[in-house]
């Protein structure tokens, strides 16, 4: 029975995640197609003079761009079927190559932004659900409503004045320190690099998680079970371990899975501000210079990562909450 | 051993924008339960019978305000005093599952009453197993999530809960709503028990008929006082004084079977 369910969820997941990417990449396709950046004047860029009309007509057919959408389209998806994601205008590179690197880049940074907001977040969210309608729940709240309403770039300028320019303390830009050689990158200069655009991400995903886990601590807290365990003797930290992070966990956690899609749009705005090589910066250079495979090889891989992630925060339910697990409600 | 004298609990709350109302729930209510002795609170629903049990708790919410004296074992119950004994020397026996912890087992959920009433892991354990056994519970149970109880081995996990801790006085909240009439029996025999030990019992209720089964003395509950405390044989002899309460006595389908007339 419980094999079956699983067995169940899993392919129903499995035919939407093909759907939504079909329909991902139809729609980034045709988009950018239609974009009136021209892909060939991007690419040639300041040269564009000294090219003739024939080079470029042999330029656009090296890459197809002579063929109708849809026979591009076609022909993107079968290769795609034996695993091709097609080559980088921009890098030179196949997709999957490019996105590979990059992505290891980002990796770090969106690892450390997402366990940063986590805990920062739940931490905060229960503070201020503790002590509603104090002092502290204000400044908390005030807080979080400030962070909510920033903006990324915004935010993510401001700690740069703060932290590089005025108190010297980061690195103003990239992933590294220029003129390094890329094998020569100690592991603390990449960590030096890395922090503000990490801080700048977390920051930002704090403030959704703190107000989500205090609003529901505060639901937890006016519970009929937590009346029960005051009428017990507990005291309020007593029941905020015992009770209410068994409680407030499992909504926490799969807030945090669902996060992932706000942390990866995130990361496209620090990264440019910070210049930093990750895979967000690749997605601002694919859109502007219209490097259709790469771009829509991104999105490709960003839905599939944000699916993923939701589908763990879908799957937590079912393996942790016994009412699920056991009832089969 | 528990006195109530004099006893008011008024609400301040915000009526239309920034007006505020005071609402008095409980009015000069005085109620007395001895030790060995089972005291029924009757009253229709709304007419503030929890309440009355959450301020000897202590456990009123914040924006309540409390008048007149409760005297625990000859002295007053300050918030200091009730803090210090409730769920202890105090205990309460709650209204339904809801008032479990969804996601807790419910042997941890009973452990750590014992822990509140401060006994080591290992002897709450002990402690719980023997409660269990008792209340004619399997071991079994304490791996149980509240929500895959029966309802009346529900009930015998909360009686238990109230006596893993040593509680003097229990106080029981409604127990037997919406439950067969034998689980309803067994569970106002467990009360009885434990009065029979020499604990005080205040079982609050609005089913007349099952505090007669048990009690010694019942209050009449309404408008937030009592309107009488009348011994529990007075209402066959047909001693009641008060219009109230004969009305309610005559309400049963056993008896005439005449509606209480609406407030």
């Amino acid at each position: 029975m419980q094999l079956k369910r699983l067995a169940q969820f899993t392919v129903r997941k499995l035919i939407r995640l093909v759907l939504l990417l079909i329909a991902v990449s139809l729609f980034s396709f045709v988009l950018v197609s239609l974009s009136p950046v021209d892909p060939i004047n991007a690419y040639v860029g300041a040269e564009m003079l000294q090219i003739g009309p024939e080079q470029r007509q042999l330029i656009a057919e090296r890459w197809g761009l002579d063929q109708p959408m849809i026979t591009r389209f076609w022909l993107w998806l079968q290769q795609l079927g034996s695993g091709n994601l097609g080559t980088s205008m921009i890098f030179n590179q196949p997709v999957g190559t490019v996105i590979a690197n990059r992505f290891q880049v980002s990796l770090q940074m969106l690892a450390i932004a997402w366990l940063l907001s986590g805990l920062l977040g739940l931490g905060l969210g229960v503070l201020a659900g503790a002590y509603e309608g104090r002092w502290i729940d204000r400044t908390i709240r005030f807080y979080a409503y400030i962070l909510a309403s920033s903006p990324t770039f915004w935010m993510a300028l401001l700690l740069l004045i703060i932290f590089s320019v005025t108190l010297k303390l980061t690195p103003i830009c990239c992933a590294a320190p220029p003129g390094v050689l890329a094998t020569d990158v100690t592991l603390g200069q990449r960590i030096h690099h890395l922090i503000l655009p990490a801080v700048t991400l977390s920051i930002i995903g704090v403030a959704s998680i703190a107000l989500h886990t205090r609003q529901k601590l505060i639901e937890v807290l006016n519970s009929d079970y937590v009346l029960f365990a005051r009428a017990q003797g507990e005291t309020l930290w007593g029941i905020i371990r015992h009770h209410g992070l068994r409680n407030i966990l499992l909504p926490a956690i799969t807030l945090q899975f669902a996060s992932l899609s706000e942390l990866f749009g995130g990361a496209v705005l620090a990264e440019q501000v910070f210049a930093y090589p990750g895979l967000g910066e690749a997605t601002v250079q694919a859109a502007l210079r219209s490097d259709v495979p790469l771009l829509v090889g991104i999105v490709f891989f960003s839905a599939l990562f944000v699916y993923i992630g939701n589908t763990i925060a879908d799957l937590t339910y079912q393996i942790i909450d016994p009412r699920i697990r056991i009832g089969g409600l | 051993m528990l006195s109530v004298e004099n006893f008011s609990v008024t609400f301040t709350m915000y009526d239309r924008g920034l007006v505020q109302k005071q609402l008095t729930v409980i009015t000069d209510l005085d109620l007395e339960v001895r030790a060995g002795e089972v005291v029924a609170v009757v009253g229709s629903s709304g007419s503030g019978k929890s309440l009355l049990a959450h301020a000897v708790l202590g456990i009123l919410p914040a924006n309540a305000e409390t008048s007149g004296r409760i005297l625990f074992q000859g002295e007053p119950l300050s918030a200091a005093r009730c803090q210090a004994l409730r769920g202890r020397a105090i205990a309460l026996i709650p209204q339904s599952i809801g008032y479990l912890d969804p996601l807790m087992t419910v042997g941890a959920q009973v452990c750590r009453v014992g822990q509140l009433n401060g006994l080591a892991k290992p002897a709450a354990k002990l402690v719980m197993l023997e409660t269990f056994k008792r209340y004619n519970l399997a071991s079994e149970v304490q791996h149980l999530y509240p929500f895959q109880l029966s309802g009346g081995m529900a009930r015998r996990v909360l009686v238990a809960m109230a006596v893993v801790g040593q509680a003097e006085l229990v106080i029981a909240d409604e127990p037997t709503p919406g439950l067969h009439p034998d689980v309803v029996t067994e569970t106002l025999n467990h009360l009885r028990e434990l009065a029979s030990e020499g604990k005080g019992v205040m079982l609050i209720t609005h089913d007349i008929e099952a505090a007669l089964q048990i009690a010694d003395r019942v209050a009449v509950f309404y408008a937030g006082t009592t309107v009488e405390i009348a011994a529990a044989s007075d209402f066959a002899n047909g001693k009641l004084r008060h219009p109230y309460t004969q009305a309610l006595w005559r309400a049963l389908p056993q008896h005439d079977f005449i509606p209480v007339a609406g407030d």
